[in-house]
């Protein structure tokens, strides 16, 4: 199965009712997909005109209580930012992904993974936070695409997948897990906007002007970032109690760094690697505990050095860390990375 | 194993069909595989390459630097892919077309056999014959259950492209 067929496929089993896209390379065969799949089984796709036609579509969609969901890459994800700013705000659930291209700019058509800090830092105006996974095999396109929809809607939060050209256009086996099973029935939606008959009518927006209003929205947010924080950070370690150094990657970056990490082990070297599949909530923790053990820590990420910095706030100065970096749609090979930690 | 596999040739050779099946048999032998396209802006008769990783453990990065293995369909691709071929890696070239292949490469004359079997499109298949049979990668018999079950739905090309493979696998 391909990476991005993946996506809909983890979509569709979590229930997604509505998809609204526009085309745009390396992640056409979402739309494509959607498009056949969707109206197959009776659901909503779109094609909408442009890409902030879609992100608004979704905000529709998602206030009316519909598990939405919209993709596209990094020039169209710029595009739907201020969108996602006001889905944010609102506090309205949806799933929105990213398959990254080489930036900035119209950049190229190459898997690259240069979006971090738009994805991370909030890429549209205002205090806000996404919870942003970053799956790195065909097989977690699917299974994160379906943990988001639950996330987004247990948080009320967009829910960004941050994966590149690499992992969307790869193919390769995948095993579903049977165990998969919608859980929309089980979250009370009330908040949703589905006709007030019978109740008090509701008002879903992102526009707060009364006194005090907005200061006291944004610390009801703040708290539930903080909620967030404590109980979903994911991330994956490989060898953490016995590396003297240890390496940090995301997606098909650390896809890359563990098959070095695993040949240098082989060769007898202290090597470890971690991945963090949430990127926010960021495990600092775990990246801190490490570092408490490490001499070293190498991040190596496909764009100038954007997770590098978040490294750094959680290292805190406990170990020397290093950067290895491959923009504007370059790959790293294997061979390179385990040539960098030789060096270190 | 762990065999690195670039496959390339021209728009219309059927490079992302051989890829794609090759990744199919190993999938149905249990084995770890990653099949990965080139998606620049081409255009059609331009240059279109595949990499297929077939392996026994986990796979890191889809991407090949260096193949193990290089099949390549037209001169222009041997060209471009040549110099990536890791130092005593095997090459495969389809001799209708590539004219300056060392004489230590496997020439087989693709195109021309394809075109005896009836079907110019089944180059392609004569290719991953001969190379099955030189390299034993998967079992004769696993191919073609592979080949019948992809091409169950097209039956007016299922006969062409296994007979194409059985040619290959006799060179």
């Amino acid at each position: 199965m391909k990476g991005n067929i993946a996506v809909c496929e983890g979509a569709i089993a979590a229930g997604c009712t509505t998809y609204f896209g526009y085309p745009i390379t390396p992640q056409n065969e979402i739309p494509a997909y959607m498009s056949k799949k969707m109206v197959e089984l009776g659901r909503v796709f779109v094609q909408a005109e442009s890409e902030l036609a879609a992100i608004n579509m979704v905000f529709g969609a998602a206030v009316s209580g519909s598990r939405a969901m919209t993709s596209s890459s990094s020039p169209g994800i710029s595009l739907k930012q201020e969108g996602i700013s006001y889905l944010a705000g609102a506090e309205l659930p949806c799933v929105i992904v990213n398959v990254q291209r080489g930036g900035p700019g119209l950049g190229n058509i190459s898997g690259s993974q240069a979006d971090y800090f738009q994805a991370t830092k909030g890429g549209g105006h205002g205090d806000y936070r996404l919870i942003v996974l970053a799956p790195y095999s065909v097989k977690e396109m699917y299974d994160l695409t379906f943990l988001a929809f639950d996330l987004a809607d247990n948080y009320r939060i967009p829910v960004m997948i941050l994966t590149d050209g690499i992992v969307g256009q790869m193919m390769e086996p995948v095993e579903i897990n049977p165990e998969f099973r919608v859980q929309s029935s089980e979250i009370k939606k009330d908040w949703k906007l589905d006709g007030c008959k019978g109740r008090e009518p509701r008002l879903m927006r992102s526009l707060i002007m009364e006194e005090g209003g907005l200061e006291k929205h944004n610390w009801h947010l703040k708290k539930k970032y903080d909620g967030i924080k404590k109980t979903e950070i994911r991330c994956e370690a490989n060898f953490p109690d016995s590396a003297e150094i240890t390496v940090v990657a995301f997606g098909i970056a650390a896809r890359i760094c563990k098959s070095a990490v695993k040949k240098l082990r082989q060769e007898g070297l202290k090597v470890g690697l971690m991945r963090p599949v949430t990127l926010w909530p960021f495990p600092e923790k775990a990246i801190s505990d490490i570092a408490a053990k490490s001499k070293k820590i190498l991040v190596a990420e496909m764009n100038m050095g954007q997770m590098v910095e978040d490294v750094k706030l959680a290292v805190n100065g406990k170990c020397p860390v290093e950067f290895l970096g491959a923009p504007g749609g370059a790959v790293f090979s294997e061979d390179e990375i385990i040539a960098k930690i030789k060096k270190l | 194993m762990y065999e690195k596999i670039i496959i390339a040739g021209s728009g219309g050779q059927g490079i992302m069909f051989l890829g794609n099946l090759l990744c199919n048999v190993a999938a149905s032998l249990n084995k770890y595989t990653t099949f990965f396209p080139s998606y620049g802006a081409e255009i059609r008769g331009g240059t279109a390459n595949c990499s297929v990783i077939i392996a026994d453990d986990e796979i890191g990065s889809p991407v090949i630097a260096e193949p193990s293995i290089l099949i390549v369909m037209n001169e222009q691709s041997y060209n471009r892919f040549l110099p990536k071929l890791k130092k005593g890696g095997l090459l495969f070239v389809n001799s209708s077309l590539v004219f300056s292949a060392p004489p230590d490469a496997v020439q087989i004359p693709a195109t021309e056999i394809a075109l005896q079997v009836g079907d110019v499109r089944a180059a392609n298949m004569v290719m991953l014959g001969k190379f099955i049979k030189d390299t034993k990668v998967f079992p004769v018999a696993a191919v073609n259950d592979v080949i019948k079950k992809v091409l169950e739905n097209k039956k007016n090309l299922l006969e062409v492209n296994l007979f194409a493979f059985m040619r290959g696998t006799k060179l």
